[in-house]
């Protein structure tokens, strides 16, 4: 078990290193940022000057694992927007977009997974149906159109939900949570829905095709032969066959929710790492940009991790090497 | 008393074309602790009869018709939840394929305890060491330290092990058997119907042993009934239908047997295929392949008439055997 985490976390680190060098890549050739830097009136002295404090005149590799072994202590320059630390700009915005994302995902899996099941078992059911068309719906509009839509329904003519921002924050250590606050709740309340409501109709329409494939397996019927109940066999036996597939969707999806909140932070002008983004795309702040990049894979990497734990956990077939006898 | 009597069993799929009827009028009974060969070709309705005994019959597929008494009392018309109770704890089932009928993600311990205490109300250390028995008394080595292992720890034979435990761990009064050796290895069948006659018999359970395998009938069965396109062709004491068939079916189905005693050059079979569900030929179903066909057989179905020691659905035997 430990073993298999440290291998995974080597083999994590190529993958890490090569999205650090796209990164840097963008640093460096993308745009020139030694103008950008003196502005408008330099003599060729001052910018010869600069080259050499920046070590922009050494090669390639050296600026490479400089920049390398500033990102592993957590330097990763100044904002040319916000002449800021990068490191602190993006952390500062890092907990709302964590918490906009895991409260979408949670809930994405607490509807996603019972509509599925519901409308794996009741096939022919009016319920299914109608929830397999909203489903299509769910899935086809895009992001920007439902937070739009939600907005004009819940902020303008209900005027139920504010619709933007975070409400009223509160510090708990150095992370500003907004689940601690009424406002900060009803705040929450529209970006999730319109980020999760794709993840949820995807769900629901996975969990629904695994428990429909499932449902026919010999070792249903055979659960059914043994008399058990209908409970156990439809959740503890056919819905935890469905899982390895719905844990793999679910944890690139998770994934997708940190990375691509951007639309949605906008919509809903969303304090988060998304809005940074995206504000530093539009003046070229090539260090915020990078950043991010580098920050999201080791996410996607972190993400990856749990996955492959949770198969470990669920199915028994992929405990390599567990003891216990041979085959006979 | 006979342990469950079937009368008149018919079972039909409902389908766009018209209402196919895949099982027509079959009666039989199993009395306690007997073990009842059910044989046939692919398509015969052997496995269809046992779904509806059980109460699985997949939809569309239902009961069209005919009783299923078990004990005496009628089960077929049950609703759901009681005939639930009434499958593992008085009806087992055996299915063919070990390899895919446990579930994968569940030790054979946990999947017995469950099997237990769902019938049986047992407390989980009670219910544990009468699992640890079972896998025992079926023969699995080591059972004490296997008992939490998964099936895909086990080969095919040691699953259809488990799968007969778990098919028997509620003491049921008959358990069906579907084609329980035909996915395993020649070398394993044998091993898999002796233990199955060894448990069932030290139980007196009552065995549906539903198979193609002439042998394994022979060698298993007190009595057996051939089936033939949805209907009985022919039931009677194993020995008989084995060395002297009454119906012209029964008995290409014997002369396929290939036997050790008496040296056969080739080794005959019935000409054609089983007439499908949607063009069974009026009269005898067996009319367009049977070799002692006459009018008769064309336009007029037979039911079973005796025959001897047995009972056959053919009219060669309508002077009464």
């Amino acid at each position: 078990m430990f073993a298999f985490i440290i291998a995974r976390l080597f083999q994590a680190v190529p993958v890490l290193l090569a999205v650090a060098a796209i990164s840097f890549a963008m640093f460096a050739y993308v745009g020139d940022p030694v103008t950008q830097m003196l502005g408008q009136d330099f003599t060729e002295a001052q910018r010869q000057t600069l080259v050499k404090t920046l070590g922009l005149d050494q090669p390639f590799w050296v600026q490479y694992s400089r920049f390398v072994w500033a990102a592993l202590h957590g330097e990763f320059g100044l904002s040319f927007r916000l002449a800021k630390p990068v490191g602190s700009l993006i952390l500062e915005r890092m907990p709302a977009t964590l918490e906009l994302a895991s409260v979408a995902a949670l809930l994405a899996l607490s509807v996603g997974v019972p509509m599925g099941v519901y409308t794996g078992l009741r096939r022919n059911g009016l319920l299914s149906r109608v929830f397999m068309v909203l489903s299509l719906v769910g899935v086809s509009l895009p992001t920007f159109l439902i937070g739009i839509l939600l907005i004009l329904v819940f902020a303008v003519l209900l005027g139920w939900l504010p619709s933007f921002g975070r409400g009223t924050l509160v510090q708990v250590g150095g992370w500003s949570t907004g689940l601690l606050t009424l406002s900060g709740l009803k705040a929450l309340i529209l970006p999730a829905v319109t980020l999760g409501m794709f993840q949820m109709t995807l769900i629901m329409r996975l969990v629904r095709a695994e428990m429909l494939e499932v449902l026919r397996s010999d070792y249903i019927k055979f659960a059914r032969a043994r008399g058990l109940s209908q409970r156990a066999i439809h959740f503890g036996h056919a819905l935890r066959n469905t899982l390895v597939p719905v844990i793999t969707v679910v944890g690139l999806q998770l994934g997708g929710l940190l990375a691509f909140s951007i639309v949605t932070e906008t919509v809903f002008q969303w304090p988060g790492m998304g809005l940074l983004l995206i504000q530093s795309i539009a003046v070229a702040d090539i260090p915020v940009m990078s950043t991010y990049l580098l920050l999201i894979s080791v996410m996607f990497v972190t993400i990856n991790l749990i996955v492959d734990l949770l198969y470990y956990a669920v199915d028994p077939r992929l405990r390599i090497g567990r003891g216990g006898g041979g085959r006979h | 008393m006979s342990l469950l009597e079937v009368e008149n069993l018919t079972v039909e799929f409902p389908s766009r074309r018209g209402t196919l009827r895949a099982i027509d009028g079959v009666s039989f009974a199993i009395d306690p602790g007997e073990v009842l060969g059910v044989v046939g070709e692919s398509g015969a309705g052997k496995s269809l009869t046992g779904a509806a005994i059980i109460g699985l019959l997949e939809p569309p597929g239902r009961i069209a018709g005919g009783r299923v008494l078990l004990a005496g009392k009628r089960i077929d018309d049950l609703p759901p939840e009681r005939m639930r109770a009434i499958r593992g704890r008085q009806i087992g089932a055996i299915f063919q394929d070990p390899l895919t009928t446990l579930n994968p993600l569940y030790s054979i311990g946990r999947q017995l305890v469950e099997t237990i205490q769902t019938h049986l109300g047992l407390s989980d250390r009670d219910a544990r060491a009468r699992a640890l028995q079972w896998l025992e008394d079926v023969g699995i080595p080591a059972a004490r330290s296997r008992i939490d292992a998964y099936p895909h720890e086990f080969s095919g034979g040691m699953r259809q092990r488990v799968v007969i435990a778990l098919a028997l761990c509620a003491e049921p009064r008959l358990v069906i058997a579907d084609e329980p050796t035909t996915a395993l290895d020649v070398s394993i069948q044998a091993q898999i119907i002796a233990l199955l006659k060894r448990v069932t018999r030290e139980h007196g359970t009552a065995v549906m042993l539903v198979t193609h395998d002439m042998g394994v009938i022979a060698e298993t069965a007190d009595r057996v009934a051939v089936m033939y396109a949805g209907r009985i062709a022919e039931i009677g004491p194993v020995r008989d239908v084995v060395k002297t068939p009454a119906h012209p079916y029964s008995e290409g189905l014997m002369g396929s047997i290939p036997s050790l005693e008496h040296r056969v050059e080739r080794l005959r079979q019935i000409d054609g295929a089983m007439p499908r569900l949607t063009a069974i030929p009026a009269g005898c179903a067996f009319n367009p392949r049977c070799a002692a066909v006459f009018a008769r057989c064309r336009v007029e179905r037979p039911e079973l008439l005796p025959a001897g020691a047995t009972r056959a659905a053919c009219w060669l035997h309508a002077g009464g055997g």
